[in-house]
């Protein structure tokens, strides 16, 4: 697992420690004691709906809005009190605010000009630049100019202008059209790799961040929901929140029977581990591409099962299906469920191979390590 | 539940870590130092003199006559002591209101005695109980308890002095005399209809000038511009010369007087306009093209995407607007002393107060009263500003109209109008000037131009007026550009940036008449190491800077909100100090506004005249006020020559800023034609 995070290391270093930062808005909690850790080389995203502090929480990191406490270590030295100026950190806004006034080439040359290096090296670095971005010619160009991809693209190659060891991007992509957007995700991934900046990205965007992050954080209401590489963000969600905010998640209510089974209705099914109290009232969640289909059901779907361990085998009808291009949603009812459905992907080879069509019924798996229980109350 | 992250997160539960005193940078400090000393000016130039006033409105001057004692010897012995009090109650002669007086309050002792007569041996004698007062013997000041001893003929020299207190007598009198406080309903009735009538027109002016094709808008944004190149009793006089008693075209009231509402309310109108049209075209300039673009492939119609677009996005700029026009008007003194009659206005009852009758506690009490719908409009005007948020990012693009042909033709006739009005007026002072003497003579001449032999101070006046002008501009630009960057773009700071922001709205609230009044309070006052400025080039500078701050900071405030307020962020994040951001981008991304703002300093220091009334000296008279005293002497012609020479000079000025500003877009604003 460590080696995915960051390839190159053998024991990855911590670069940004992140130890209870809390920051009120008067009487608003926008964050409320998070601590992260995050290593060399690392491409973090920091994913949550609108509201949720994430953008609070990167803008305490470039201290552009300290917090209320906690404290922030780059690179082993804490910066927690210190001004964006005497920190490490190039930063893309969302608008990336390009100064309006000067060409691409001034505007990334605009970190360079005081540092006591010469003309030469600045066109050099400029230039450099404007290569690694994939804009050789648009140098002279004022930002009206440019393309909305292309403002971006100058906007990094700003930030990145004096190899800062922190990149904080802040929903860099989010003003992009899509297929713009798409390419860009590319791009700046496969660049942060080769240059092996340590980025933290905030997005509300989850496909962003599944594509381009490392590891994602997932925050709601100030807090961290769940750290992790996207494949355990996705496959293992901690909590509902995140099970239900990352990709597609069935929820169905039910109650706990014991600390690997849980019920719906009358029916009794197998699930994974889970810390709630017997009897507890509990949403049970499955994601839809987890269903497994077995066969053609029974004529009167679910009339049947009775508490017995049924395998997590069970007789579905078919209510509804949806055609998605590479697969079938469709949607599963059974008497047990009440009010509740199912989704669930099917591929169009089961689909054809189980002659599968509305208003008929289907036996189907929901296999026990991919059935989640969380509280019910939680969300 | 889910161990699967390698992050060990420290244990629960969490206890809060320490609070975080943040650090301030080396630009924080910077900016702080800037803001505080443009504040010290503030306080220095504008809270400290309002202060004066305000205490000089509560300070009452009476008579104590309980406080002094006489004796008589008509050569038979001295009399009993007897009080002035006893003598005026037996006499019946003055009333307690006779006995409130000024600082300047005389009251002679002989009136005390009916039988008095300078040529009679009788001899008297006075003294005070109490040292809180004094009495004056010829022009020597007699303060101690003893009993003084005059002869008849020396006796009637001798006048009383008020003692002073502190209370709400000025108040009180000025509340029970309707000739005053009648003042209140007029001031606030003319400035609502002029600034109705001004927002507008002005709104039509503006909006014809950014969203419509039509023709000649660089000569209709010349003419909107003409009134603020002269002083705002210069249309008074035009109009005298229009609809007075032997005006050119008097019919056209229908026997209405123009001296009173009708006249101030056009003169309003006309020299108010400019103000309101200069804001309500920032607002609008600053609109966004893909939000019409937008309402166009929502097929919104015209109607609906000005209630859904353009309203809301000029919506500051109207607000904004309509308070800076109601304060002109309600603050004006020049256009209703010309032109009001017998209508009383708050502003002219100040000068009448100070300048006619040396009463400075009264015109203190009515600068007071003057103030309030000040604060009103300060509150209304805070409450907006929270409202308002950057609108133009990099990736903003202007509005460029298309052209239509009904709609352009009904802007260039509506701007036809208006401009027909303002030129009008214009022209018809200039023909008042040349005219020998109307309207006996009409023969055309320059001897109204003579000024030397007229009561104004001559052409000196002028020569002062633009020196004051220009180093008010350069001082001007400076201090308020610098201010309005600092406390807009510091972080934190929360309480020294909103005391800045109200020091620098209040000029707006406070009247010229007011804050002149209130130097001579407390510039005037021996007590101030600052006096040494009192009656120079310096304090005429220093008022007027402080009189335009307002307008002048909100330029440049709009001008600055129009940059992404990340612009600060990224340049700290570059190591680059502020002041690189500020002289590579901000100075020259704003470098029109700054223009804007200098000229429009300039010109008004050259028309001002209700702030430098009260402060010029025989060496600083000035050409605006030299042209309301020649109208006060009669000399209604030269006034409107000087008017015009003012007018003139303001066209040069105006013409040299139009062609720098030309030269500086073409080389700093570039990347806006693109």
């Amino acid at each position: 697992m460590t080696e995915s995070i960051a390839p190159a290391a053998q024991t990855p270093r911590v670069y940004l420690r992140i130890d209870r930062l809390t920051k009120k808005f008067g009487a608003f909690v926008a964050l409320d004691r998070v601590s992260l850790e995050v290593f060399e080389g690392e491409f973090i995203c920091f994913l949550g709906p609108s509201g949720c502090g994430k953008t609070t929480f990167l803008r305490a990191i470039a201290g552009l809005d300290i917090q209320t406490s906690g404290s922030v270590e780059q690179d082993g030295l804490d910066i927690s009190a210190l001004p964006p100026a005497e920190r490490d950190f190039g930063i893309v806004f969302q608008s990336y605010a390009l100064f309006p006034n000067l060409t691409s080439e001034r505007n990334i040359a605009f970190g360079l000009e005081n540092q006591k290096l010469g003309k030469a090296k600045i066109t050099a670095r400029v230039a450099e630049l404007l290569e690694l971005v994939g804009l050789p010619e648009q140098g002279d160009k004022y930002p009206a100019q440019l393309s909305g991809g292309q403002q971006q693209r100058i906007a990094l190659a700003r930030a990145l202008a004096t190899s800062p060891g922190l990149l904080l991007l802040d929903e860099p992509l989010s003003a992009l059209d899509a297929k713009v957007r798409g390419h860009l995700r590319h791009e700046m991934k496969l660049l942060q790799r080769r240059l092996g900046v340590t980025t933290v990205m905030v997005t509300h965007d989850q496909e962003e961040a599944l594509t381009m992050a490392d590891r994602i954080v997932v925050m709601n209401q100030g807090v961290i929901e769940q750290v992790g590489t996207p494949t355990e963000i996705y496959r293992e969600p901690d909590t509902l929140f995140v099970a239900d905010f990352i990709g597609e998640m069935n929820q169905v209510k039910g109650r706990v029977e014991s600390e690997t089974s849980v019920s719906i209705g009358d029916i009794r099914l197998a699930s994974r581990p889970h810390k709630l109290a017997q009897g507890a009232s509990a949403v049970v969640a499955i994601r839809p591409e987890d269903i497994i289909p077995h066969g053609a059901g029974a004529r009167s779907a679910g009339t049947t099962e009775t508490m017995a361990d049924t395998g997590n085998t069970l007789d579905m009808q078919i209510e509804n299906m949806e055609f998605l291009g590479s697969f079938w949603r469709v949607s599963l009812w059974h008497p047990g469920f009440g009010d509740d459905r199912l989704r669930a992907d099917m591929s169009i080879n089961a689909m054809r191979r189980l002659s599968i069509e509305e208003g008929s019924s289907i036996q189907v798996e929901l296999p026990a390590d991919r059935l989640w229980v969380f509280a019910s109350e939680s969300r | 539940m889910n161990q699967a992250s390698p992050i060990e997160l420290p244990a629960a539960p969490l206890a809060d870590a320490p609070l975080i005193k943040p650090k301030t940078s080396k630009d924080d400090r910077i900016m702080v130092g800037f803001i505080l000393m443009i504040s010290l000016y503030l306080l220095i130039t504008l809270a400290f003199p309002l202060y004066a006033m305000l205490s000089k409105s509560f300070s009452t001057f009476s008579f104590d006559l309980t406080n002094f004692e006489f004796q008589v010897n008509s050569g038979d012995g001295w009399s009993a002591a007897v009080s002035a009090d006893s003598l005026n109650r037996e006499l019946g002669k003055y009333t307690a209101d006779d006995l409130a007086t000024s600082s300047d309050g005389r009251l002679g002792v002989t009136d005390f005695f009916p039988d008095f007569s300078f040529r009679s041996p009788t001899l008297y004698r006075i003294r005070q109980i109490q040292l809180d007062s004094s009495f004056l013997f010829g022009s020597e000041r007699v303060a101690d308890t003893e009993w003084h001893e005059y002869g008849s003929n020396d006796f009637r020299r001798v006048v009383i002095r008020p003692s002073s207190s502190t209370g709400l007598a000025n108040y009180r009198s000025y509340f029970s005399t309707p000739a005053l406080f009648r003042s209140i309903e007029n001031s606030l009735l003319i400035a609502a209809i002029s600034t109705i009538i001004t927002v507008s027109l002005a709104f039509g002016f503006a909006y014809a000038l950014n969203r419509s094709t039509m023709r000649f808008k660089g000569i209709f944004r010349l003419i909107a511009m003409i009134p603020i190149l002269v002083p705002s009793l210069l249309p008074g006089i035009a109009l005298v010369y229009l609809f007075g008693n032997q005006g050119m075209i008097r019919g056209l009231l229908f026997g209405e007087s123009i001296y009173g509402p009708i006249g101030i309310v056009m003169g309003s109108v006309f020299f108010t306009f400019p103000h309101a049209l200069i804001i309500i075209t920032t607002a609008l300039g600053i609109s966004d093209a893909r939000l019409y673009e937008a309402a166009i492939a929502l097929r919104a119609s015209r109607w609906k995407t000005f209630w859904t677009v353009t309203i809301p996005s000029a919506r500051y700029g109207l607000i904004s607007a309509a308070f800076v026009v109601f304060n002109l008007v309600i603050t004006d003194f020049g256009l209703p002393k010309v032109i009001g009659g017998q209508y009383n206005m708050l502003a002219v009852d100040i000068y009448k107060q100070v300048i006619g009758q040396q009463n400075f506690e009264m015109g203190a009490v009515v600068s007071v009263v003057l103030l309030i719908p000040a604060l009103f409009a300060f509150s209304i005007d805070r409450f907006v500003q929270k409202k308002q948020v950057a609108s133009v990012s990099a990736r903003s693009v202007p509005y460029e109209p298309k052209p239509h042909r009904q709609f352009d033709w009904i802007c260039l006739g509506y701007c036809s109008a208006v401009a027909i009005f303002i030129v009008g007026l214009i022209a018809v002072c200039q023909y008042a000037a040349l005219i020998k003497f109307w309207p006996y003579n009409l023969s055309l001449g320059l001897s109204n131009y003579n000024f030397e032999v007229m009561d104004g101070g001559g052409w000196d006046s002028y020569w002062n007026s633009i020196q004051l002008a220009f180093y008010t501009a350069i001082v001007g630009t400076l201090v308020v550009f610098t201010g309005s960057y600092m406390v807009e773009k510091i972080n934190g700071f929360a309480t020294t940036r909103s005391a800045f922001q109200f020091l620098a709205m209040m000029p707006m609230a406070i009247p010229g008449m007011v804050l002149g009044l209130a130097y001579i309070f407390f510039f005037n006052d021996p007590a101030n190491p600052l006096n040494s400025i009192y009656a120079t080039m310096g304090i005429l500078v220093i008022c007027t800077v402080t009189h335009f701050y307002t307008v002048s900071h909100l330029t440049a405030v709009t001008a600055l909100k129009q940059m992404d307020r990340e612009f600060e962020a990224v340049a700290a994040s570059l190591k680059q100090p502020f002041h690189r951001l500020f002289s590579r981008v901000t100075v020259p991304v704003c470098l029109p506004s700054i223009l804007d703002i200098s000229i429009y300093l300039f010109v008004n220091a050259m028309t001002t005249v209700s702030a430098v009334i009260f402060l010029y000296s025989p060496d600083t008279t000035l050409a605006s006020v030299a042209v309301l005293n020649m109208d006060d002497a009669g000399d209604v012609a030269p006034a409107a020559a000087m008017g015009m020479m003012i007018f003139y000079t303001n066209v040069i000025a105006r013409l040299l800023h139009l062609f720098i500003t030309r030269k500086v877009v073409r080389t700093t604003q570039a990347w806006r034609k693109l």
